[in-house]
């Protein structure tokens, strides 16, 4: 019987597959139901401190809207004795998942103020996350601002989180720094317990018909993985961190091929999303079924073992490969 | 004792105590009581007791008649209940009225004492309703002040136990029930002091039960009515004893002694004023002042109207004296007078002829109204009341506060005449509803009432539109328990929130010499000075008035908080008043905001402390020049080519100079004009559509949906283009066969609410830049004088011909049919009125209107301005609104007059045949009017009918001509909303539909009683947040449609102009032309659902995608041909219930108040959306 059991962030973990931040974990019976097929952990949904503070002035203006203008209509709606505008129901959600689960449950964090940064990370873990993972989903449209400026912000972000919480911190990055690198490296020296390469962001579409820009959402596909399976393999061994790979982790071989980069864990959603959770089970056991037919022993065992430390051509992952493979894509000569 | 000091309003006052002593309360909105059945359901349902530890069952039910009932029978069966209401709801209660007090009940019924629909109806204050049920036998205690209230309501509840008569508790709608005090709160350990279990007991006793088996409610012959009608007479005779002494234990408990009649005044006062209500507190001020003048006058105060006892009446009047005036605040037209006063001419005589009077002298009574519909009662008319009584014959039957210069009822008096006290500060605030100035003044009541020492209060007054809405609001601060029941007269401090009311109104004119001026103007303190109209410069410079300006708007927008200029303005009113200490003012303002809005989150908390921070700052006190020099004029109301009653009586009123006009302007019997909102140019949209000729696909969707008429389209000859303005826009006619001809589509700015579903439903878009449509909001103030010049070139375009060929019946063609409904005053984006406005394009012309009490009341037909408008034959719509229940039957016996005299009309035109001509006969009596062209050749017939009989001296000619207008096809509609049409007004549209008759029925389906402010009515949906449903609806939408279907000879259609226009085209077509009762369900979206407005149209469509609103017709026409009435035109729901309800905050405010009630709600709504869709799909025989 082969080991799958992995660390990450200092948590063990019975197997290398968690469950990414997605819809699935807003809802604690799936949250079971994915851990009864076999996650090691879960990342909870995102908390938007900009949706709470958008519910808040929300429910604000339309408790407002058109009162005291009209004597027979002085207001539309009763006085409630509370709304949970705030993070309530997400961080309810925690306790309860908490207590229904026994496999890690991990915090995800959107903030937009430094305020809501350290307030909301310390209110998650109290409600009992084993770890934070901040979901720094920024983009930086205003031509002012630098690359330096964007890098700053996150560093601080994650200095102020890691000095205002004890638990272990992830921090989910964005593909498009210039030099990704060297920001792994900076988000290591402040504190970032592990990186999770790579944010997905949601990209517009356009509605032709009705002439509208259309955001839908696109799950992603195993082609996915060769970014954040790139950057891994580079900063593996390079950067103390632990690494999770979130990006196009479809099948067992995208598990396979991620750990051998050097993530600690991979972290699929869009499969589950697509076919749902029975997936985590069977993922699992084509990992385990790979790794028989090849007698290997443990996880441990190949985590960075294709890192470009590790391979026999290094460059592979560097720039010059460009070339061959756009040779490999000429069109065929009629 | 020390008692907790509250600032609450007179409906919280007498709701507080009702829910603290009633174990059962059935309740149904109307305004001005609303508030308290309002308070009462949300009281219990967060688990509020009664003193008894108990939550009180709250009940909403269908109608005031349904609560009534519903109120009868728990107190038959030994429960403690009661009700609120007002008004017509008061009259509905009536004949129950007389039942509980007939079987000797124990019951209190809180009054907030409004006018009753007469002429017109009015929602303000007066006795009129409470005086309609003197004969009941119901005990009354009137109120005068929000503190009397609380302590009445308790006083009356242990009278009612003690003497089993019930009691109506009764104070001033609005002035009392709306105005905002500082008052002492009973404990509950008073109100149980005066609450005798024991008593509590016998009323349970009393109740029916199988346990102890007998009848009530006989009914009884000649031989024993009488005798027994007369057993009730000792149970009068004791209660007046018993309400006296339930005073005298109040007193002792709490310390505020009542009497029955109580007097204030001179002891030897030779002139003594009689009255009830809030009229006291201002007559009582009045006297105080007067007696400290030296004058012998007195005033009396009458707590306890019914049972009226006459000797404890005489023993409250002083023994000097001469005169009494007995003040009425009502109206019985042809009586000796109205009913105190002739309770007072019956006492004193009584008194003198028994010898039980003590009086030196016989005193001579005289009797005078006042105050009908809350209008003003000032000192000054007190004192002009007390100058009448000084004279030789003083005027009897006589009217105070108005110029009757028709049967000179009224008193003169000087206006001029004030007692305000110097250590009040009054503070009069202009501002707009929706910029939040009465809130602010509301939260300052609160910071001042019951953080300082210092009573408050606070009185605000509406205007009658719901957009663009004008509030002035009135406090008063002082040292002593404010005793002003009227408007402020002369202010130390004047607001002026929006900049364009100084040139509307004299915002000034309340201010004394050395008041402050605080004024939001974008003007800063260099520039404002010279943008201000002459007279008000002047009025600053005459009264040495402080003068401070502020930005607000752009400290608003700079601290996020939108067109909410209200805590900024509030912090520059602290800051400049001296109400309070700077620093304290500011600090209590933060308070006051995280105690109002602290649960809504913590963002809205600090967006506001942000506001309150940046205020004074951006305060600047203005240098007054010595003279004023501003050429700004106070414009005309209104243009001079205005027609003269707009001119002499409509424009007084759009000034806020009502009050001013005389008896002899006011027409006889309540009719007006119609086209008169045209006049009443609002000017209160900042952006307003503009259009893009070159993007237009002239498709007409914009005019369509326009809630307020103020799009149009034109087609017309280029010819017709001589003499445009020169921006006047036109472009080619996209019309088979109108090629060559102009089109254009002209916005009128002016009358423009910025609602922008015009530029949200437009689907033209510029080719190059998609965010350029064919119709974009723009800032007004480049505009306006351009478009107002061309607004007047399009209306003088002629209108296209009704009758050249074109067929309307789809969206595009439409848009050319002259609207006969426009600029009303409903809610800038209203979902209701585009269809009102549909109708009136399509049948306008010859549509006879009944409207249901509501919103569509209101902005059809409140003064000072109709929508109702005529085209350019004269011919329009008209328009009547009789009451709330009623409107089907209403609107069907306008149907019977139509049918009656058509049929005579048609006799006539026979029996005439010789005298007319035959072929003229035939013609007449054989028309085909089921197309445009057919109405108006039947038009040019009864033209030369009217034109052969007017020569003939011949009674049945004569009768014909006054008849023969009715030869051309009328069209009645039914119009109201669904608290009409659901639930009170329910059993006589169920009747009228059932009867078969012609008449059209457009239900605005707002899905709750919007007008009132948001309560459910059956309409309602499941789950969503209303008020009397605060935990969710818990039970689905009735199906209305289903149930008139059910009959199978009712055209029956659900639309929804939002999701598919053509269809309710189609449907309103189908409904008119159908030779039977045609109902239509119309998807009003509302201000009410928690919506953005300008999205209206888009909800419209995620109702129908989600199968909450099914599009639908049945027509038993089809039955005919042998065809499947039912056509189901909705598809299949695409998108699940919960994508749609997520987006309006009546839906979403439960998920965040109770999420897991809000989640099976959702789920269960869901389901039902399901079950309908099968339920459809078989009636339309798809499964």
């Amino acid at each position: 019987m082969v080991d799958l059991t992995t660390t990450y962030m200092g948590m063990s973990l019975k197997n290398p597959l968690v469950v990414s931040s997605s819809p699935l974990s807003d809802n604690v019976d799936t949250i079971r139901e994915m851990e009864e097929a076999g996650a090691s952990a879960v990342v909870m949904s995102s908390l938007f401190e900009e949706k709470v503070i958008y519910e808040s002035q929300s429910l604000d203006h339309y408790l407002n809207y058109g009162v005291d203008s009209f004597a027979e209509s002085l207001s539309y709606f009763p006085d409630m004795q509370e709304y949970r505008t705030g993070p309530e129901s997400y961080l309810n959600l925690i306790s309860q998942v908490k207590d229904k689960t026994s496999i890690p449950i991990i915090g995800s964090l959107n903030g937009v103020s430094s305020s809501g940064w350290i307030e909301y990370a310390q209110k998650i873990e109290q409600a009992g996350a084993d770890a934070l993972e901040l979901n720094i989903y920024y983009i930086p449209t205003d031509i002012n601002t630098s690359g330096a400026d964007i890098e700053r912000m996150y560093l601080e972000v994650v200095q102020s989180v890691k000095k205002s919480v004890s638990i272990p911190v992830a921090v989910k990055l964005s593909p498009y720094f210039s030099a990704t690198a060297n920001m792994a490296h900076q988000l290591a020296q402040a504190g970032a317990d592990a990186l999770v390469l790579f944010n997905r962001f949601y990209q517009p579409d356009f509605d032709l018909e009705n002439l509208e820009v259309a955001p839908n959402l696109v799950l992603s596909d195993s082609n996915e993985l060769r970014l954040p399976l790139r950057w891994v393999a580079i900063l593996h061994g390079q950067v103390p961190v632990d690494f999770a790979i979130t990006s196009g982790v479809h099948t067992h071989e995208d598990v396979l091929k991620g750990l051998m980069a050097g993530a600690k864990v991979t972290m699929t959603a869009s499969e589950l999303l697509q076919n749902g959770v029975g997936r985590i089970g069977e993922i699992l056991a084509g990992t385990t079924a790979w790794m028989e037919e090849r007698e290997y022993e443990s996880v441990k065992q190949m985590q960075g073992s294709m890192s470009q430390q590790h391979v026999a051509e290094p460059a592979v992952f560097e720039r010059a490969n460009y070339m061959k493979v756009l040779e490999s894509c000429r069109p065929v000569a009629k | 004792m020390t008692r907790q000091q509250v600032t609450i309003d007179g409906n919280e006052a007498a709701a507080y105590i009702a829910h603290k002593t009633n174990e059962v309360i059935a309740i149904y909105p109307i305004t001005p009581s609303s508030p308290m059945g309002e308070h009462a359901d949300q009281w219990s349902s967060q688990g509020g007791t009664n003193i008894w530890g108990t939550v009180p069952l709250v009940i909403e039910m269908q109608a005031e008649g349904g609560a009534a009932g519903a109120v009868h029978g728990a107190l038959q069966t030994g429960a403690l209940t009661t009700t609120f209401t007002a008004s017509q709801g008061l009259l509905l209660m009536i004949p129950n009225m007389y039942k509980i007090a007939g079987e000797l009940t124990s019951a209190v019924f809180h009054i907030a004492a409004r006018s009753i629909a007469a002429q017109a109806l009015s929602i303000f204050g007066d006795h009129s309703d409470v005086m309609a049920t003197r004969a009941t036998g119901w005990g009354m205690l009137f109120s005068n002040s929000v503190q009397e209230v609380m302590d009445l309501a308790l006083i009356s509840q242990a009278c009612t136990l003690e003497s089993r008569v019930p009691f109506l508790h009764a104070f001033d709608g609005f002035r009392t029930s709306h105005e905002v005090m500082k008052v002492e709160k009973l404990s509950e350990d008073d109100i149980r002091a005066m609450i005798s279990d024991d008593m509590v007991r016998a009323h349970r006793e009393r109740g029916l039960t199988p346990d102890r088996p007998r009848i009530r409610g006989t009914a009884q012959n000649p031989d024993v009515y009488f005798q027994a009608r007369e057993t009730v007479n000792a149970f009068y005779q004791a209660t007046p004893e018993i309400v006296q002494r339930a005073m005298d234990k109040f007193a002792g408990l709490v310390g505020r002694q009542y009497h029955l009649f109580d007097y204030v005044g001179a002891p030897d006062a030779e002139r003594v004023i009689v009255l009830m209500g809030s009229g006291c507190e201002t007559a009582e001020e009045t006297v105080n002042y007067l007696v400290g003048q030296g004058e012998k006058v007195g005033v009396i105060k009458v707590r306890l109207y019914r049972p009226f006892s006459v000797g404890h009446f005489l023993s409250a009047l002083p023994k000097t004296v001469k005169t009494i005036a007995a003040l009425d605040r009502t109206k019985e037209p042809g009586g000796a007078g109205e009913p105190l006063y002739l309770d007072a001419v019956t006492a004193v005589s009584e008194g003198m002829a028994e010898g039980t009077a003590s009086f030196d002298s016989h005193p001579r009574v005289i009797g005078g109204r006042y105050g009908l519909s809350s209008k003003e009662f000032t000192p000054a008319m007190v004192k002009g009341v007390f100058d009448e009584m000084s004279k030789a014959q003083p005027k009897n039957h006589f009217t105070v506060g108005i110029v009757d210069d028709v049967t000179n009822t009224s008193l003169d008096y000087d206006p001029a005449f004030d007692i305000e006290m110097d250590d009040v500060v009054r503070a009069v605030f202009w501002g707009l509803g929706a910029d939040g100035t009465v809130s602010a003044n509301k939260n300052s009541i609160k910071i001042i009432g019951e953080e300082t020492s210092h009573h408050a209060q606070g009185y605000f007054v509406y205007d009658s539109k719901k957009s663009g809405a004008r509030t002035v609001s009135h406090l008063r601060f002082g040292p002593r328990h404010i005793h002003n029941s009227h408007l402020i007269q002369q202010s130390n401090f004047v607001a002026v929130h929006q900049s364009g009311f100084l040139e509307q109104y004299d915002v000034l004119e309340t201010a004394k010499e050395g008041a402050t001026f605080l004024l939001n103007s974008v003007y800063g303190p260099d520039e404002v000075w010279e943008h201000l109209p002459e007279q008000v410069q002047r009025q600053i410079i005459d009264k040495k008035i402080k003068f401070y300006v502020i930005d607000a708007y752009d400290v608003a927008r700079e601290t996020g908080m939108g067109v909410r200029i209200n805590t900024i303005m509030q912090t520059c009113f602290f800051a400049i008043s001296n109400v309070l200490p700077r620093e304290e003012a500011i600090a209590q303002i933060k308070k006051a905001i995280k105690k109002t809005y602290g649960k809504r989150g913590e963002a809205v908390v600090q967006k506001n402390y942000v506001a309150v921070d940046a205020a004074v700052a951006h305060m600047h006190q203005v240098t007054v020049p010595d003279q004023s020099s501003s050429v700004i004029k106070m414009p005309p109301v209104v243009p001079p080519e205005a027609p003269e009653f707009v001119q002499n009586v409509t424009a007084k009123m759009m000034a806020g100079e009502g009050d001013l006009l005389p008896v002899s302007a006011m027409p006889v019997d309540g009719t007006y004009p119609t086209g008169t909102t045209q006049w009443e140019k609002r000017d209160i949209a900042m952006d307003v559509p503009v259009w893009e000729p070159d993007v237009c696909i002239q498709c007409g969707k914009c005019v369509l949906v326009c809630p307020h008429a103020v799009i149009r389209a034109k087609v017309y000859d280029e010819s017709d283009l001589s003499g445009a303005p020169e921006t006047f826009k036109a472009t080619e006619a996209r019309w088979k066969g109108m090629e060559g001809q102009k089109y254009s589509l002209q916005v009128s700015v002016e009358d423009c609410t910025g609602c922008t579903l015009c530029v949200e439903v437009c689907p033209a878009k510029d080719k190059s830049q998609v965010g350029r449509k064919a119709i974009n909001m723009e800032s007004i103030l480049p505009l306006k004088e351009a478009e107002k010049e061309n607004w007047d070139f399009f209306l003088g375009l002629p209108e296209f011909p009704r009758q050249d060929g074109l067929n309307f019946t789809n969206v595009k063609n439409i848009q050319l049919l002259q609207p006969l409904f426009e600029f009303s005053g409903a809610c800038a984006g209203c979902g209701e009125t585009a269809y009102i406005k549909l109708a009136s394009q399509l049948f306008g012309d010859r549509m006879i209107i009944a409207n249901a009490t509501g919103c569509s009341s209101i902005y059809g037909g409140n003064l000072p301005t109709t929508p109702y408008t005529f085209n350019q034959d004269g011919r329009g719509p008209t328009w009547s609104n009789s009451l709330f229940e009623d409107n089907a039957e209403f609107g069907l016996g306008m149907r019977l007059t139509v049918d009656k005299q058509t049929e005579y009309a048609r006799e006539l035109v026979d029996r005439l045949r010789e005298a007319i001509g035959s072929d003229l006969a035939g013609a007449l009596l054989n028309a085909d009017m089921s197309y445009e062209a057919g109405i108006e050749a039947q038009r040019g017939r009864v033209v030369d009918l009217k034109a052969k009989l007017s020569g003939l001296d011949d009674p049945a000619a004569r009768d014909l001509l006054s008849l023969a207008d009715v030869l051309v096809k009328k069209s009645v509609w039914i119009i109201g909303g669904d608290g009409w049409a659901y639930d009170i007004g329910y059993g006589g549209l169920d009747h009228v539909l059932a009867g078969g008759r012609n008449v059209n029925v457009l239900v605005l389906d707002t899905e709750v009683y919007s007008n009132t402010g948001g309560q459910a009515s059956k309409a309602t949906p499941l789950g969503a947040v209303a008020k009397f449903a605060a935990g969710g609806k818990p039970l689905p939408k009735k199906d209305l449609g289903m149930i008139a279907m059910s009959y199978g000879h009712i055209y029956v259609a659900q639309v929804a102009m939002g999701a598919n226009d053509a269809h309710t085209i189609k449907a309103i077509l189908e409904a008119e032309a159908y030779d039977g009762p045609s109902l239509i369900i119309a998807y009003s979206h509302c201000i009410a659902h928690g919506i953005d407005m300008a999205q209206g149209l888009n909800q419209q469509k995620l109702a129908a995608d989600s199968g909450h609103w099914l599009l639908y017709r049945y027509n038993p026409a089809l039955q005919a041909e042998g065809k499947n009435p039912f056509t189901l035109d909705a598809k299949a729901p695409k998108i699940p219930l919960k994508s749609y309800i997520d987006t309006e905050n009546r839906y979403r405010m439960l998920q965040q108040s109770d999420p897991d009630t809000a989640e099976r709600l959702a789920a269960k709504a869901q389901k039902v959306v399901e079950a309908r869709w099968e339920q459809y799909q078989q009636l339309a025989g798809k499964k």
